[in-house]
């Protein structure tokens, strides 16, 4: 089953084209990394993908729901954790958890359970009542992820997750998201950092407006020849 | 003289140490690298040196002067380029340009052959607002802005961060021509990668300096044996190696795992590839290999960790 479908969509904004009729699609429980240069349509297309933007034209369903009429279920069902992290610095862990966790309906008793279970698995049982602000960058990326995760969404899209932490919290959070990939939720993932890229089962490389690639890292890296998905981004957007 | 002199450099923010003890020193002509994530207290010295933010304790000079009686002189001889867009949004690229020229009591015609790269691609934007530009080429502009008054010292915070990689090495091959022109540049990067760009690094993490050399010397310091073995299935990989008991560091690097022995290389080796064996790993290309800037600061934030 596909939890991402993508046909022909496109966002004009006046004469120019950010995205150029992208057709892909993600199946359920697959890591998919979305790459290009800065201003190739990456985040265009993904505020269009969340229900946030209006697209010109083309459909997309995602995690079952059709963008054009049901984008209000789309973003039930989706989460999303943004490079900035959205916590509220003066809040504590776990008041960022629950306040996440209402705007979504979670009734209070679940929530409680859920929030529980989830600092429990990160460890951070013994910060729920630390402000957030006093926390290390490496646990608010953390806390970041888990609270996008509180409704049990069936996709997450995480943008540049994993921006200015050290290689060793990289790591760690790439662990993180292999396991929830493996409890079959699908993650849709942008990064800069080419060898991140290697960790998806598929990614695709955006340029111009356009869906230049798609396959697996390996399919990419045969097509053009070269060792790595870094050369594979340099060959491609020196073109 | 030295361009910069740093000898035990303190500030907190209230509770919060943002740099403790911090000393080095940059020579004139250098192009110096602060590599560290977010958080190390790269900014803090920035903020620090550009005379902007007053230290808690200790000893700075930049280019000779004192950082608080010399203050005004110190901006005059200075570029900065912080970590958060700070051109005007609403004036074009040509105003923000010729307003920091002005600034600075001097012209755009006087120093053109200093940012005659940068401008050549900005020139075809020359009337749209910055604030309309692209993160790349705010970047830019911010660089000719910071590059005007021709600055004997050039501070650059994260210039490159959220930037893609093409658009990266181009940022650097343009430092890199900049260094040639007599100035020297202090940079800050969280991309491993860019260090080897440096003449010297100093690798940075919660506000202390772990190590601060050139990145060959750094390459060749790293202590282990560093082997690199190709596999398609590196998270199960990754889950069982708890089980490997040898006295080793691995880590996941895209679909390679690495892995440095530390002690008898040969036995290490051996014993490795009977567990690999046992758990019925699929791997290829299992070799020695040469470790990166990332695979050195990973195995130096490893034995401050473990000390």
């Amino acid at each position: 089953m596909h939890s991402i479908e993508v046909e022909n969509l496109t966002k004009k904004f006046g004469h120019f084209t950010a995205v150029d009729h992208i057709t892909f699609q993600v199946r359920k429980g697959e890591i998919f990394g979305f790459l290009g240069a800065n201003g190739a349509g990456k985040t265009t297309a993904m505020k269009m993908m969340c229900g946030l933007l209006q697209p010109t034209s083309g459909k997309a369903t995602i995690a079952g729901y059709s963008l054009k009429s049901e984008a209000k279920l789309i973003k039930r069902n989706i989460g999303y954790m943004s490079q900035r992290f959205s916590l509220y610095n003066d809040l504590t862990v776990y008041e960022n958890m629950q306040l996440f966790g209402t705007v979504y309906g979670i009734p209070r008793k679940e929530l409680n359970t859920r929030i529980f279970n989830s600092l429990e698995e990160l460890q951070m049982t013994e910060k729920a009542k630390t402000l957030v602000n006093a926390i290390p960058l490496g646990w608010k990326q953390r806390l970041a992820f888990a609270t996008a995760m509180l409704h049990r969404p069936q996709i997450v899209f995480l943008d540049e997750p994993t921006s200015g932490v050290d290689p060793i919290v990289r790591r760690e959070f790439w662990n993180l998201i292999y396991r929830t990939a493996s409890q079959g939720v699908t993650i849709f993932v942008t990064t800069h950092y080419m060898d991140e890229a290697e960790y998806c089962n598929r990614i695709s490389i955006m340029s111009e407006g356009e869906l230049k690639l798609v396959g697996t890292p390996q399919e990419l890296k045969d097509k053009m020849q070269v060792d790595s998905i870094a050369d594979v981004f340099v060959k491609f957007v020196n073109r | 003289m030295q361009a910069i002199e740093i000898k035990q450099l303190n500030k907190s923010y209230r509770a919060i140490k943002a740099i403790e003890n911090i000393s080095f020193s940059v020579a004139e002509g250098e192009l110096f690298g602060l590599v560290g994530p977010d958080g190390a207290g790269k900014s803090t010295i920035f903020n620090i040196l550009a005379t902007l933010l007053k230290p808690d304790a200790g000893e700075v000079s930049v280019l000779g002067l004192d950082l608080i009686k010399d203050y005004l002189k110190i901006r005059r001889k200075i570029g900065y380029l912080p970590g958060i867009f700070s051109l005007y949004p609403d004036l074009t690229v040509e105003e923000n340009l010729r307003f920091f020229a002005v600034m600075y009591k001097s012209s755009i015609k006087e120093n053109m052959k200093l940012i005659r790269p940068l401008w050549d691609q900005l020139s075809a934007f020359k009337k749209r607002p910055a604030g309309k530009l692209s993160g790349g080429m705010k970047q830019k502009l911010a660089l000719c802005c910071a590059l005007i008054h021709k600055p004997e010292l050039l501070f650059l915070d994260e210039p490159t961060t959220g930037v893609d990689p093409v658009s990266r090495k181009e940022f650097w091959d343009i430092l890199n021509s900049i260094q040639t022109q007599n100035i020297t540049v202090l940079v800050s990067t969280p991309y491993m990668d860019e260090a080897s760009r440096c003449n010297r690094i100093a690798l940075i993490q919660n506000g202390g300096i772990i190590k601060i050399e050139t990145p060959q010397q750094i390459v060749l310091d790293f202590e282990g044996e560093l082997f690199s073995m190709e596999t398609s299935e590196i998270f199960h990989l990754l889950a069982i190696m708890e089980k490997c008991r040898l006295n080793c560091n691995y880590y996941p690097y895209g679909n390679h795992l690495h892995i440095a022995f530390y002690g008898n290389k040969a036995e290490l080796l051996t014993e490795f590839i009977q567990f690999l064996d046992e758990q019925h790993i699929i791997y290829k290309n299992l070799e020695a290999i040469n470790p990166s800037i990332e695979d050195c600061f990973i195995e130096l934030i490893n034995k401050k960790a473990h000390a």
